[in-house]
């Protein structure tokens, strides 16, 4: 049908409806002011860009030159301070926390958003505190970790202590982002599967948490983030052994805790450049990984 | 044979009485139309007799609502009430999934995997709602794609694909072009020799061109009640009388 439509040669069309330069000053000389506000913002613009484009840049100057093979042997050693120990213990300390978090922050925003009557006061009181939850400084929730998990519960320094103080940290962002989706998706839907016969759960599971998956996806994204950056929350509870690990049960550094400890020793500044740049790549493939995932998810409904 | 039972029905949104004690039967296999200005509970109550004012909180109804004899508010699985009598809705609502899984959802839902007994009731559904020969080529690509008429139409096969015994249509061409309108009236006419059809109409013509029974509402009391022959020509009330001729409304 859209076929009879197509232009063969768009070039040929010479449109009469295009803004020209003259046009646009005519205008701007009516109302200055407009002017100045499109100077403004483009020059804010410019700057957000230039200042991160400058600490991209920068970081990648600095750290390409020190990334050496000896930054990524397998053993640690106070002469190549690897990172490889680090890079490991943060990619089981992300899998660990999303472990815990992810179906309790997904399970909680289902129950608020789907099951909990509207205006019912619990549900405003869990807004609330998961609000405010998500504002507190990450050393509250590290001190926290120490005295529960690794003092009362005899966990030690360790990977598990780390994993469940950061599940509790990110548990607010992915059940608010989540409850947000969940709200977005159109009631249209819920009713059409009701009318098909289709109980709660079954609409839940194959109508709403689709269609919500990339907002879910975008919580999950932010929590990763927060994860892999985090230093404040760790340092109490995983601790900073610089080894690698045989298990949960030890302590290890997370690379942002490996950066941190580095850089404030003072002996290592060039190795902590370098560690900057393998914890820039790694957040960017996980962005560009989950966008990728996001994208496939979405284009299956198109 | 009288499909709906209806005596002494109340129903309340809050403390808002939007119907007020309707009684009314409806006969198999025909077509029932209700008509009336907007906010006079024929929404309302097509809606209670499938069940889906229980979405609604606040809502209480009083009185005696029966299917085939059997009381809708009683002892029945409103899954299975909802899988018997259908719903069409104001405006088109597909899944965001495909043609094909839009319609095999309903199917899926009561049980049924064998991928050739799906693919039958896929292509059957579609060929009722008269939209087969147009989407046979797309049933992978989305729902979304289609064009207003085209999922409104989907949806009408999504409801048949459960293989109900009534379907409700809730101003279902409201939204939509003459031509696409048109389409689903001559659908209505063939389908009502298999099924029990209620719908709720703006469209006086419409209810006028396929309807064999119309009710009149007004501000939540059924005004009249009978074969819509005798409602367009002869009304009884004089309000059915303002109203058909278009003195308000």
């Amino acid at each position: 049908m859209a076929d009879n439509n197509a232009v063969t040669d768009i070039k040929e069309i010479k449109a009469i409806n295009k803004v020209t330069f003259k046009q646009r000053m005519i205008s701007y000389k009516r109302r200055p002011l407009s002017l100045v506000m499109l100077i403004l913002v483009a020059v804010a613009a410019f700057l957000s860009a230039a200042a991160l484009i400058f600490l991209i840049v920068y970081i990648l100057v600095k750290g390409v030159p020190n990334l050496t093979p000896d930054l990524f042997a397998w053993e640690y050693n106070s002469d190549n301070v690897s990172c490889m120990p680090a890079i490991i213990n943060t990619v089981i300390i992300t899998f660990l926390t999303l472990l815990i978090a992810v179906p309790f922050g997904i399970g909680a925003a289902i129950y608020l958003a789907e099951y909990a009557k509207k205006g019912n006061k619990l549900v405003k009181v869990i807004r609330t505190m998961a609000e405010t939850l998500s504002g507190i400084p990450s050393i509250v929730y590290g001190l926290f970790g120490m005295m529960c998990f690794v003092t009362a519960l005899h966990w030690n320094l360790s990977l598990l202590a780390g994993g469940f103080t950061l599940a509790i940290m990110v548990l607010p962002t992915i059940m608010r982002t989540t409850e947000e989706a969940l709200l977005t998706v159109p009631d249209s839907y819920r009713e059409g599967s009701y009318g098909l016969g289709a109980g709660k759960l079954r609409t839940i599971i194959k109508i709403i948490l689709p269609s919500a998956m990339p907002g879910i996806l975008a919580g999950i994204i932010l929590a990763v983030g927060r994860i892999v950056g985090e230093t404040a929350a760790l340092i109490y509870t995983a601790g900073s052994a610089t080894g690698t690990v045989s298990g949960v049960m030890d302590s290890g550094r997370t690379l942002a805790i490996h950066m941190y400890v580095l850089a404030n020793e003072g002996l290592y500044t060039n190795q902590a450049w370098g560690t900057a740049v393998v914890l820039l790549v790694l957040v960017f493939g996980i962005n560009t990984l989950s966008a990728f995932i996001a994208k496939k998810l979405g284009s299956k409904k198109g | 044979m009288d499909k709906f039972t209806i005596e002494d029905m109340n129903l309340y949104y809050g403390k808002f009485h939007a119907l007020k004690n309707v009684s009314l039967n409806m006969q198999e296999n025909k077509i029932t139309a209700f008509i009336g200005p907007s906010g006079c509970g024929k929404s309302t109550l097509l809606k209670s007799l499938n069940r889906m004012n229980d979405l609604v909180e606040g809502c209480k109804i009083t009185g005696s609502l029966k299917l085939d004899g059997e009381d809708i508010y009683g002892n029945m699985d409103v899954n299975v009430l909802r899988k018997r009598v259908g719903m069409v809705f104001q405006k088109a609502n597909p899944f965001p999934m495909s043609v094909y899984d839009n319609i095999a959802f309903g199917p899926r839902t009561h049980g049924i995997k064998n991928k050739k007994q799906l693919d039958e009731i896929v292509e059957q559904s579609l060929r009722d709602a008269a939209i087969w020969d147009e989407l046979k080529d797309r049933l992978k690509k989305s729902a979304l794609g289609l064009s207003g008429g085209q999922q409104q139409r989907l949806c009408i096969a999504r409801a048949l694909a459960v293989k109900p015994e009534v379907l409700l249509m809730d101003e279902a061409t409201s939204a939509l072009d003459p031509i696409s309108t048109g389409k689903i009236e001559e659908l209505c006419l063939k389908l009502k020799k298999d099924y029990t059809i209620v719908m709720v109409t703006h469209n006086m013509q419409q209810a006028l061109r396929i309807s064999d029974y119309t009710a009149f509402f007004l501000l939540g009391e059924m005004i009249e009640y009978n074969d819509t022959d005798t409602i367009f020509s002869s009304p009884k009330e004089k309000k059915t009388e303002e109203y058909i001729t278009g003195r308000f409304g």
